[in-house]
C-alpha cells in the first residue's frame, strides 16, 4: 500500500517534470501522433460522426497541423475537453494543441501563459430563446433563467451585460453543451447563451429548430482560435502558419481539387512558395517542403473547411460574414508567405 | 579475573545498527524519515521549478480581485463586483447548508430504514433491504444525476403554469409550485410584533426540553411513561398559535406569483439544492441504516425480552431500551458517514449547485488559472470542516458512552 502510494507520487511528479520540456515538435514526432484538445461535442465544430471519426471546423485545424507534421490528417488523438478542463489539459502537456472554440483574451494570453496562433473564427455571444416566450430583444430578458457554461468568457460577459443594463437573471451553471441543450429543451432555463455560432450549431440539432430564435443582439467579441503553451515558438509558428496557409490558399484560389495540378508549378510566385515548389518555407518551420500542399489536398483551404462544416449549405447555415476574406469584405487576412 | 566476564558496554560497532535488535528499529525509523523528508522536499522543489518554467508565481493575491461572475444561491450578499474571496465564502456557506440538511435527513432516513429492515413484517423488511442495497452499491454521482434527470424531465417547467390552457397548477391553494427549476413556496414576512411570537417559540422549545427531563426523571422514579410526544407537540404549537392570533397575525406570508419568465417572490428552493440534498441523504442514509441495524443487533436479546416481561410495548422497547444502548455502537461509524456526506457534497457541480468546489475550485480556478492555490485552499477548507464535525460528534459520543462509576 505504502509502496504504491510512493510510486504513484513519483510518477505524478515525473510527469510534471516532463511538461517543462519545450520542443513540442520533437515530442509529437516521437509519438507519431498529435494530441489535440477539442469540445466534448458541438456539431459543426467538433463532434464524432456515426463511426466515431471526429469532424468539424475545429477538428480540421487539428487535422491540418497533423498533416503539416506527418502528411497524414488521421495522425491525431482527439481529447474531448469541457470549458473548465481545457486550460489545465493544455498547460500540463496532456494536449499539444487546443482547438476548441476558445476566445482569445488578454488574461488567457498573458496571465494563463498561452499563445494564440490566430483567429480561426470571428464570433460573438448571443442568446437563444424559444419563440413561444415572445421575446424579440435581449433587453427583454429581465428576470430570465439563463443556462450558462462555467469557466467561459460567456459567464463573465453575461454578468457584465445584465449589470450594465440593470437587469436581473438567474444563472444555471452547466458543464457541457449537451447538458445545456437538455436543460434548455426541458424548460429548466428560459435562455441559452454562448457564442452565436455554437447557438446556431446547437439549434440545428433540435427536433424543431423553427421553434427557437437567436436574438439579434451580439453582446461581445469572441475571436476564437487554436492555442498552444507559451515558450515554444517553433511549435507556435507551425500552428499559426498552418492556419495562415489555409486562409492564403483560399485567397490564392488553391483548393483541394486543384492543388495537385498547381503544385507542378505556376506563374504566381506566392503559390509556388506556399506549395513548396519554390523556396524553403517548410524547411524553416522544421517541416517537409510540401507541408502546405498536403494540408490543402487532405483538409482543404479555409473556405472549403468553413463551407463543409458550418457554411450556409449545412444545417447550421452560418454565413461567411466577418469570416469572409478581407478581399470580400470580411476580416480573414493572412500575412504574406514570403 | 572478573574482567573477562564483564559485558563490553563501552564499545559500539556500526554493524550493531543493523544487527542489534536494540538499535535496529531506530535505524529503520531514521532511514524512513530521511527518505520521506527528502521525497517531500523533492516534490516541493519540483513544483516550484515547474511553476517557474510555466512562468507562474505562487500567490493568493487573486482572492482580492473582482470575481466577475454571478452565483444563483447566495446566503450572504454577493454580486459580480465582489471579490473571489467573497465568492468562495458564498460557496462555503452553500456547502455547509447542503451538508447540514443532508446530515439531518440522512440520519432520519437511516434510523428509520435500519429499524424497519429488522421488522418482522416481511414486505417492509424486504423493501428496506432493496433500498439499502441499491443505494450502497451504486456510486453516489449516478444517484445525483438520476435524481436530477427525474426532476428536470419529470416536473413541469414554469411555462406550463401559464396561460389559459396551463398543463400544470400550483398546490396547496395556489401557494406552492413544484417545477423543474425548483420549488417555489411562501416566504414569511415579518411585521410589527413578530419578535414576541419568536420569543414565545423559543420559550416553548426550552419548555419542551425541561419537560423531557422531567418526564425522564419521573419515569426513572415511578416507571410511568407519559405520552411525551403529544405533550411536546402541544407545548410547541399551542403557545405560538395563541401569541400569533392575539398579536393580530404579525407574521405574514409572501406567496410566489407567476410573473415574467417564471415565478417571482416567495421562497425559491432551487432544483440543484433539492436534488443534491435528497441524493446525498438517501445515499448516506443507506449506510447509516446498516450502522443502526448493526447497533441494534449488538444489543443482547435479553434486553428486549426483559422489557417485554416488564410489559413495555414493542415501540417503547425500541425507543427507550434498545436504541439508547445501541447508540454507543452507532455513533462512531455515524461520524464517518457525516464526513462522507460532507465530502461527497463536492460533487455538486454535476447538478450546477454552487458549493465551494464549484466557486473557488471551479469558476474562480478557471478564470484565474490558479490551480495550485485554489486546490490547496479547498483541501484546507474540507479538512477544517471535517475536523470540526468529528470534534463535535466526539463530544456527543462521550456523552452517550457508559458512565463508569
Ligand atoms: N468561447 C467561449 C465559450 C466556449 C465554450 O465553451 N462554449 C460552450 C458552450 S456551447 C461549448 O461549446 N461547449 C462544448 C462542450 O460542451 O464541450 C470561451 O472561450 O470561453
Amino acid at each position: 500500500m505504502n509502496k504504491s502510494v510512493i510510486f504513484g507520487v513519483l510518477t505524478v511528479a515525473g510527469l510534471a517534470a516532463g511538461t517543462a520540456s519545450a520542443a513540442t515538435l520533437d515530442d509529437v514526432k516521437a509519438r507519431g501522433k498529435l494530441n489535440c484538445g477539442v469540445t466534448t461535442g458541438l456539431a459543426g465544430f467538433a463532434s464524432p460522426d456515426a463511426n466515431g471519426n471526429w469532424e468539424g471546423f475545429d477538428v480540421d485545424v487539428c487535422r491540418a497541423v497533423a498533416t503539416a507534421v506527418f502528411g497524414d490528417p488521421n495522425a491525431v488523438d482527439f481529447t474531448p475537453l469541457t470549458s473548465a478542463t481545457r486550460f489545465s489539459a493544455l498547460a500540463s502537456g496532456e494536449v499539444d494543441l487546443l482547438s476548441r472554440i476558445t476566445t482569445w483574451t488578454f488574461s488567457r494570453d498573458v496571465d494563463l501563459k498561452f499563445e494564440f496562433a490566430g483567429i480561426a473564427f470571428y464570433d460573438g455571444q448571443g442568446f437563444l430563446v424559444p419563440k413561444e416566450l415572445g421575446v424579440s430583444s435581449a433587453k427583454d430578458l429581465d428576470g430570465a433563467t439563463v443556462c450558462i457554461q462555467t469557466g467561459t468568457t460567456t459567464e463573465l460577459n453575461l454578468a457584465d451585460y445584465f449589470r450594465t443594463n440593470k437587469m436581473e437573471y438567474e444563472p444555471v451553471p452547466i458543464e457541457t453543451n449537451a447538458e445545456g441543450q437538455q436543460q434548455y429543451l426541458a424548460g429548466a432555463c428560459d435562455v441559452y447563451t454562448t457564442d452565436s455560432s455554437a447557438l446556431a450549431a446547437t439549434r440545428a440539432t433540435f427536433e424543431n429548430p423553427d421553434e427557437h430564435v437567436v436574438l439579434p443582439e451580439i453582446i461581445s467579441k469572441e475571436p476564437l482560435g487554436p492555442l498552444v503553451r507559451h515558450g515554444d515558438n517553433q511549435w507556435g509558428d507551425i500552428v499559426r502558419w498552418t492556419l495562415n496557409a489555409m486562409i492564403t490558399a483560399e485567397e490564392l484560389g488553391v483548393t483541394s481539387a486543384n492543388v495537385g495540378e498547381l503544385a507542378g508549378g505556376t506563374d504566381n510566385p506566392e503559390i509556388n512558395r506556399l506549395l513548396g515548389t519554390d523556396g524553403n518555407l517548410g524547411e524553416q518551420l522544421g517541416l517537409s517542403a510540401d507541408w502546405a500542399k498536403n494540408i490543402i489536398s487532405s483538409v482543404g483551404n479555409y473556405g472549403e473547411s468553413f463551407a463543409r462544416n458550418v457554411g450556409s449549405e449545412t444545417p447550421i447555415g452560418i454565413a461567411r460574414g466577418l469570416n469572409g476574406l478581407w478581399t470580400e469584405g470580411g476580416l480573414q487576412y493572412s500575412p504574406p508567405f514570403r | 579475573m572478573t574482567t573477562t566476564t564483564d559485558p563490553q558496554t563501552d564499545s559500539f560497532h556500526l554493524s550493531q545498527l543493523l544487527y542489534d535488535s536494540r538499535y535496529r528499529s531506530m535505524t529503520i525509523q531514521v532511514v524512513a524519515l530521511i527518505g520521506f523528508v527528502s521525497l517531500v522536499a523533492w516534490l516541493v522543489s519540483n513544483t516550484i521549478v515547474n511553476l517557474e518554467a510555466l512562468g507562474k508565481n505562487f500567490s493568493f493575491g487573486f482572492l482580492g480581485q473582482r470575481s466577475g461572475y454571478d452565483i444563483n444561491q447566495r446566503l450572504i450578499s454577493y454580486s459580480s463586483d465582489s471579490n473571489h474571496f467573497t465568492a468562495a465564502a458564498v460557496g462555503l456557506l452553500n456547502t455547509l447548508l447542503v451538508a447540514f440538511l443532508g446530515c439531518i435527513l440522512a440520519t432520519v432516513i437511516g434510523v428509520t430504514a435500519g429499524v424497519l429492515r429488522l421488522s418482522r413484517n416481511w414486505i417492509t423488511a424486504k423493501i428496506m433491504t432493496v433500498y439499502i442495497e441499491s443505494f450502497r452499491n451504486i456510486p453516489v454521482l449516478l444517484w445525483i444525476l438520476a435524481f436530477n434527470a427525474v426532476m428536470t424531465e419529470g416536473f413541469p417547467s414554469p411555462r406550463d403554469f401559464k396561460g389559459d390552457n396551463a398543463t400544470a397548477s400550483m398546490l396547496f391553494n395556489d401557494s406552492v409550485a413544484v417545477t423543474n427549476r425548483g420549488i417555489f413556496a411562501p416566504l414569511p414576512i415579518w411585521e410589527n410584533g413578530y419578535q414576541i411570537v419568536v420569543i414565545v417559540f423559543l420559550l416553548s422549545i426550552a419548555a419542551i426540553w425541561a419537560f423531557g427531563r422531567y418526564a425522564k426523571k419521573r419515569q426513572e422514579l415511578t416507571g410511568d411513561i407519559l405520552p411525551v410526544f403529544w405533550i411536546k407537540l402541544a407545548i410547541l404549537v399551542l403557545p405560538v398559535l395563541i401569541a400569533y392570533f392575539v398579536l393580530g397575525r404579525p407574521i405574514g406570508l409572501e406567496y410566489p406569483e407567476l410573473k415574467g419568465f417564471g415565478f417571482k417572490g416567495g421562497l425559491n428552493i432551487r432544483r440543484s439544492l433539492i436534488v443534491l440534498w435528497l441524493a446525498l441523504s438517501f445515499y448516506t442514509g443507506a449506510f447509516i441504516a446498516e450502522n443502526v441495524r448493526a447497533g441494534i443487533l449488538a444489543i443482547s436479546k435479553g434486553q428486549s425480552e426483559a422489557a417485554h416481561a416488564l410489559g413495555i410495548n414493542p415501540k417503547n422497547t425500541m425507543s427507550l431500551v434498545v436504541l439508547p444502548q445501541a447508540l454507543r455502537v452507532i455513533i462512531p461509524p455515524l461520524i464517518s458517514q457525516y464526513l462522507n456526506l460532507t465530502k461527497n457534497s463536492s460533487l455538486a457541480i454535476a447538478v450546477g449547485y454552487m458549493d465551494v468546489r464549484s466557486t473557488l475550485g471551479g469558476i474562480t480556478l478557471n478564470q484565474t488559472g490558479r490551480e495550485l492555490e485554489c486546490m490547496l485552499l479547498l483541501m484546507g477548507i474540507y479538512l477544517l470542516i471535517s475536523l470540526a464535525i468529528s470534534g463535535a460528534m466526539n463530544v456527543y459520543n462521550k456523552s452517550t458512552q457508559l458512565a463508569e462509576r
